[in-house]
């Protein structure tokens, strides 16, 4: 079972990096654990942390100014090595979505397969995303995914904030089943052995 | 009027659901120590075994050393994931292919060799490099970990269906152009994101000219472009590759196989979604300047200036080029390098090595460069051995290791020191790679042979 996707208001920690690729959210070297858990505190080890395994005051993760459930990053986000780890270390920092305007495909499914949310936005509402972020390291962002929607909400703790902005987005509508209810395609797949081994003998 | 791919994945698609996602029957799965362990964990906190064990065979790979591997591994903790993956098999009735045994390999090495992987196939493995196999003509692709979970439990996994792009690479190739160079080459003009959503179809006169090794890299670096996987449609060389190997077809069965398997094409009037074309004669050794596989230059070109980047994309661009020590607009020949690593599941195989010894052959290493030399698998090993290649190599300087996946990756101890610069015949150039803050140019293997005796990035035709 997969914990239930909740619909969630968050702050948001901005990586405005394009092609961010598994290597950089997990390392090779901590894929030798044999166990799901415990990923978390090597998320983007090597950008987070110097060779002394000091935090590295100028990356978003460190900073004091930026928090929240909701990762907002560059294009073509988690590409590269079909590691799982690498949703596994984003859900286990305490991330429930990541937000991209392009994500690759295994990361894709990964992070559906571990209901971590990968909101995938349009270009010019990823630029005010980060925008906003920078004005306002408070600005609150609404994931909705009953509704499929994404809405930028301003603090209320500066005045620059203009009305809310939103988008909607694009989700597979069995993989939003799954997510809302908490249902994994494991269980789905042993339900159908009878037609899979039906397949077997008729192919 | 389908294409190659439609027509295997249609064949194997036992359900289309709501929202696109197919219930696609999995013909053959590989599984490696990395990408396992939490698979058989999930399977036994669901109290299940494996639902058909015998499709399914382990080769130990990522962690593996290449010195001493009839001692035991040194670090704790890759040992337990190699032991782990030799208890679950044991477990639960699986073929494992154990380190340094006759046909140990890394995973997309081994398929092909063995025989395993045929075409019309669907395989996958939970590694992204499985886009390999599609060099026989199979639609083969890399997954996740709960998805070789699915398949452990009921041998489909759950998969949206892809879109199709037919590539087509026509003409003859230059002297001491290869076939790395041509992906290089078609990644670097689509970029790392070109192929997202898409199953790829190499094709054209030049595709068909490669060997079965060759085709094997093109395929291989399909995941670099982002696609789902890449796929050659299987001909006389694909056949001539397959036959005789250990778990091929025999007799009979053979002439069954044969006979489907020459269907195995895309119709004359198939559409594909995207179709691109391109020249042979306009690819050239390729190098990689930066920190993704779609940052190659022919060797010759110079670095693109930042003008030149879209305004968007400069920040990571810049980033890039910081990492590497490079500049932009400044050439990359004549430039001091500090390793060379030839491996792989890229260029691994015994045509790699025997590219490289005949490149090398009669010269020396350049003093003062590290080569590593891998072999793919075991059976590469041993044939490099029977050629007279690790005697050539030794005679120029170099050393043929052990089997395994080496420093592509870094998970063993064969890792890039901070700060140096490697040639590698890999298929990744990312941030520390390698390991921690090394830099990696990725090129075929005889880009890497001349820098390994020139100690400079050289083009191997000035040599």
């Amino acid at each position: 079972m997969l914990d239930k996707f909740i619909n969630l208001s968050s702050t948001a920690i901005p990586l405005p990096i394009e092609n961010i690729d598994t290597d950089q959210i997990i390392p090779a070297r901590y894929l030798k654990a044999t166990t799901r858990e415990g990923f978390g505190k090597q998320l983007f080890y090597d950008w987070r942390y110097d060779t002394d395994g000091n935090p590295k005051a100028d990356f978003a993760l460190n900073s004091p100014i930026y928090a929240g459930q909701i990762l907002v990053a560059g294009k073509n986000f988690g590409c590269g090595s079909s590691r799982e780890h690498a949703a596994w270390a984003i859900y286990g920092a305490g991330f429930k979505v990541v937000v991209s305007s392009f994500f690759a495909d295994i990361f894709r499914n990964n992070a559906l397969n571990n209901g971590l949310l990968p909101v995938q936005v349009s270009e010019s509402f990823l630029a005010k995303l980060f925008d906003a972020i920078k004005q306002d390291p408070k600005t609150q962002i609404q994931v909705n995914l009953e509704k499929q929607s994404i809405a930028i909400v301003a603090s209320g703790e500066t005045e620059s904030k203009s009305e809310t902005q939103s988008e909607t987005f694009e989700i597979n509508s069995y993989k939003k089943e799954c997510l809302l209810k908490g249902y994994d395609d494991v269980d789905y797949l042993i339900s159908k052995h009878p037609e899979i081994e039906k397949f077997e003998i008729e192919r | 009027m389908n294409t190659l791919f439609d027509k295997i994945w249609d064949a194997h698609t036992i359900e289309t659901m709501a929202g696109g996602s197919c219930v696609l029957y999995i013909d053959r799965q590989y599984i490696h120590e990395v990408t396992s362990p939490q698979a058989f964990e999930g399977l036994r906190a669901r109290g299940m075994q494996v639902f058909r064990p015998e499709q399914i065979t382990a080769s130990p790979d990522h962690n593996i050393p290449t010195k001493n591997q009839h001692l035991p591994v040194e670090d704790p903790l890759s040992a337990q994931q190699l032991s782990t993956l030799e208890e679950n098999c044991e477990e639960f009735g699986i073929n494992i292919f154990k380190v340094g045994t006759p046909k140990n390999g890394i995973i997309h090495v081994m398929g092909p060799e063995t025989g395993m992987t045929q075409p019309g196939m669907t395989i996958v493995c939970g590694d992204s490099h499985t886009s390999t196999h599609g060099a026989l003509g199979c639609v083969a692709f890399g997954i996740g970990t709960s998805e070789v979970e699915m398949v452990l439990t009921s041998q489909c996994v759950l998969q949206s269906k892809p879109k199709t792009m037919r590539i087509n690479v026509n003409g003859a190739l230059h002297p001491n152009v290869c076939s790395k160079d041509v992906i290089l080459y078609i990644i670097s003009k689509l970029g790392t994101d070109g192929g997202t959503g898409y199953f790829i179809e190499f094709a054209g006169s030049t595709i068909r000219s490669l060997s079965m090794e060759a085709r094997m890299t093109i395929c291989n670096m399909s995941i670099e472009m982002g696609a789902r996987g890449g796929m050659i449609a299987p001909d006389e060389t694909t056949f001539t590759y397959i036959k005789g190997r250990e778990f091929a077809p025999q007799g009979e069965a053979w002439e069954k196989a044969l006979g489907e398997w020459k269907l195995l094409k895309s119709d004359a009037d198939a559409v594909f979604d995207q179709e691109i074309t391109f020249d042979a004669a306009d690819i050239f050794p390729m190098i990689t300047y930066g920190t993704n596989p779609g940052m190659g230059i022919s060797i010759n070109d110079s670095l693109p200036k930042v003008s030149e980047i879209e305004e968007s994309s400069r920040p990571s661009f810049l980033k890039s080029l910081e990492y590497m020590g490079f500049q932009d607009g400044e050439k990359l020949i004549g430039k001091a390098i500090d390793y060379v690593f030839v491996g792989s599941c890229t260029n691994g195989r015994i045509e790699d090595l025997r590219a490289f010894a005949d490149y090398v052959k009669g010269k020396q290493k350049a003093e003062g460069v590290i080569a590593w030399i891998v072999p793919g698998s075991k059976p590469v090993e041993k044939q490099a051995i029977e050629e007279g290649i690790k005697d050539t190599l030794e005679a120029a300087g170099f050393e043929l290791r052990q089997p395994g996946c080496s420093a592509c990756l870094a998970m063993n101890d064969d890792k890039i020191p901070a700060g140096k610069y490697c040639v590698a015949t890999s298929n990744r150039n990312f941030e520390g790679r390698q390991g921690p803050d090394s830099r990696t140019l990725l090129a075929g293997p005889l880009v890497a042979a001349a820098a390994a005796i020139t100690g400079v990035i050289t083009d191997p035709n000035n040599l």
